[in-house]
């Protein structure tokens, strides 16, 4: 199961596509697709687009993408590949982790 | 999170569990294998064959005992293990393709992550959960897990996190390996053994003297008895072997057979006409003495036999071993295609001890064979503690399982013992010392037995040649000058035969002389008898006319008193 929240208007170019992988609706998942939701809002606002992955209902996914802690974000685009771990409570180091802020400036 | 409960038995009064790896030595001295259900630990340090002994396990698992197992690597990748195991014999991926087998490579870069707020280690029971039940494994090997300390920043949640997990394996049911990198003063570098705490395995790589050995200890097993010991253990073409040592106890049947030397004189040095079966034979001796032909002949009266023949040779490759035994009338070719004899060559200094032993059992296992040769064990060169400990239970092996065992040793050309010999002597029950002995510009072989247990043997000193029609005894000539062979034994025969004509012509001479002399005697005294009766006939004669003058002069008395008397 992958649920897509997306901005208005999406489009392809220089958007950020970002999947967040969680394992069922326990709180640390809510915090962190909660923390997601808030931060793209204010950073990446019509430019962005999230798919939250549920390991305990396609546990399949998790060995493809190296999952091993949870909860993980994984921007798949733009490339290269990045890769925030926790429940994304510090935002600094999400925008740090996603390239959004570059880390000289963090 | 689904979670399958399965109970362990812990508190009931049955035995334990227990899953085989499929690893002979291993399971006999756990006494059935690894506890089922539980989580193993395996630590030692690099190449000690960590990931090779999870992977037998799990392929064990899969062909063997119809069990399914996971490999989660967080160390190398899947096509690495694959081809890395293919040395062993192991079709990994053929495995894998009939479902017998899920590998997960588990690869974290510590670079790549960012960490942002608290987290868990979820994806990883989800993976792990997802491969057990894909295959519906009983068997999963976690290699080396501590390696996510190195890709993931906050220990304390990675402790926290093995502690579940560890937990969660034996809720699950499943057999698990553990392996840990071995640190500092504790087992595991990051002391997961804190954790894992109900079968601790340690594997070591020791080097001494240039040569290493590996070895396994169970450092403990909850609920169950173990042997104790370090033991050695062997990684090669054939899989992962280990020894076990607690077999050398001094119970092992015992025979009446009498089996040949393969040398008639020898045989019947030997009160009952050959070696015991089930004994163990040193032949020590000079190097060029023939210990390898004796072997050889050995083990060429077995083949004849019928029996199976095991040739361990350390110094000699076999092609030139079946040379060089062609000299002297002993055609071993044809008893390796017949497949009654095998050989094994090997550099001593290929292996430790324990490497050679742990080779030698199994090749033991594998051949059964009735009759094994090993020569020379005085190739072995190290402490002579580890010498011993490792040719005892050489010896004992083949006592144990009846094999009668030859053991060959070089002397060293000073010392009466060399250092091996000195080790085994008490091993063996049968010693038979090769030596040479030089003099008159030539050199003669003698054998005696040195000892040899539950048989009248003869102590004699005995000359033998090896000939081209096999190893050959002669009587030895013991004089009053000692033992003589060879030319000098000829020499001194032949002395001896002169020497008898000269005191018998001697004899006949005195004969001759006492039978003249004798004579002479007997001719004296004839001559002095007739003198005597010369001389009495003589004096009868005087004596004679004497009393015919005295008559006649009586008479003349007489007749005159007459012619007077009248006047009387």
């Amino acid at each position: 199961m992958s649920v897509d929240i997306s901005s208005e208007g999406f489009t392809d170019d220089g958007s950020y596509n970002l999947r967040l992988y969680v394992a069922g609706q326990t709180p640390k998942s809510l915090l962190a697709i909660a923390n997601l939701k808030k931060l793209c809002e204010e950073h990446l606002a019509g430019r962005y687009r999230i798919e939250v992955v549920d390991l305990l209902v396609t546990p399949q996914l998790a060995a493809g993408d190296q999952i091993v802690a949870l909860p993980t974000l994984i921007r798949t685009l733009p490339p290269p590949l990045k890769r925030v771990i926790g429940d994304l409570s510090d935002t600094e180091k999400v925008l740090v982790g996603l390239d959004i802020r570059r880390r000289d400036l963090a | 999170m689904a979670k399958q409960h399965r109970p362990i038995d812990i508190d009931h009064g049955v035995a334990l569990p227990k899953t085989p790896t499929g690893i002979d030595g291993l399971d006999a001295l756990t006494f059935g294998g690894l506890p089922t259900g539980r989580p193993t630990l395996m630590c030692g340090s690099a190449g000690c064959g960590k990931t090779l002994f999870g992977m037998t396990f799990l392929v064990n698992g899969a062909r063997r005992f119809g069990e399914t197992g996971v490999f989660m690597s967080f160390e190398e990748r899947t096509q690495d293990l694959s081809v890395n195991v293919a040395s062993l014999g192991y079709d990994v991926d053929a495995l894998v393709a009939d479902g017998k087998l899920v590998i997960d490579h588990v690869h974290i870069e510590r670079a790549e992550i960012e960490h942002s707020g608290d987290y868990d280690l979820e994806g990883l029971f989800v993976r792990l959960n997802h491969a057990i039940d894909s295959v519906g494994a009983k068997r999963v090997v976690l290699d080396t897990i501590e390696a996510l300390f190195g890709g993931l920043e906050d220990t304390a949640i990675l402790r926290a996190e093995l502690r579940r997990l560890f937990a969660w394996l034996k809720d699950k049911g499943v057999t698990a390996i553990i392996t840990g990198e071995r640190g500092d003063g504790q087992l595991t570098r990051y002391g997961i053994e804190e954790y894992v705490s109900d079968c601790v395995l340690l594997l070591d790589n020791r080097v001494i003297d240039q040569v290493t050995t590996r070895r396994l200890r169970v450092v403990k097993y909850r609920g169950s008895a173990h042997g104790t010991n370090e033991y050695p253990f062997l990684i090669d073409e054939e899989g992962v072997s280990v020894l076990p040592i607690t077999s050398a106890g001094l119970a092992h049947p015992i025979s009446h057979e009498a089996i040949s030397s393969g040398v008639p004189g020898l045989d019947a040095m030997l009160g009952i006409n050959g070696f015991f079966r089930g004994s163990s034979i040193l032949l020590s001796g000079l190097a060029g003495t023939g210990k390898s032909t004796f072997g050889a002949t050995f083990v060429d009266a077995a083949c004849r036999r019928g029996e199976r023949c095991l040739f361990f040779a350390f110094e000699e490759s076999p092609e030139q071993i079946v040379r060089n035994m062609g000299s002297v009338g002993i055609d071993m070719q044809a008893h390796v295609d017949s497949g009654l004899l095998k050989f094994e060559a090997a550099r001593p200094s290929l292996y430790g001890f324990e490497m050679h032993l742990a080779r030698m059992n199994r090749d033991i296992e594998r051949f059964d064979p009735s009759v094994v040769v090993v020569d020379p064990i005085s190739a072995f060169r190290g402490p002579s503690m580890e010498i011993h400990a490792t040719l005892i239970r050489l010896a004992d092996i083949c006592k144990s399982k009846g094999i009668t065992a030859m053991f060959t040793s070089l002397s060293g050309a000073t010392d009466q013992m060399s250092e091996g010999e000195r080790s085994v002597s008490s091993l063996m029950d049968t010693w038979i010392s090769l030596s040479n002995i030089e003099a008159n510009g030539e050199r003669n072989r003698i054998l005696y037995l040195l000892k040899s247990r539950g048989m009248n043997h003869s102590k004699q000193l005995r000359e033998y040649r090896l000939t081209n029609q096999g190893v050959e005894m002669v009587d030895a000539y013991i004089g009053p000058d000692g033992v003589l062979t060879g030319t000098a034994r000829v020499v001194q025969e032949t002395r001896e035969r002169e020497a008898g004509v000269v005191r018998q012509q001697a004899i006949n001479r005195r004969r001759r002389e006492l039978a003249r002399k004798r004579a002479a005697i007997e001719r004296e005294v004839a001559e002095r008898l007739s003198a005597l009766e010369a001389e009495e006939s003589e004096v009868s004669m005087m004596l004679e006319e004497d009393e015919t003058r005295e008559r006649t002069f009586t008479d003349e008395r007489t007749r005159m008193a007459q012619l007077r008397g009248t006047s009387l």
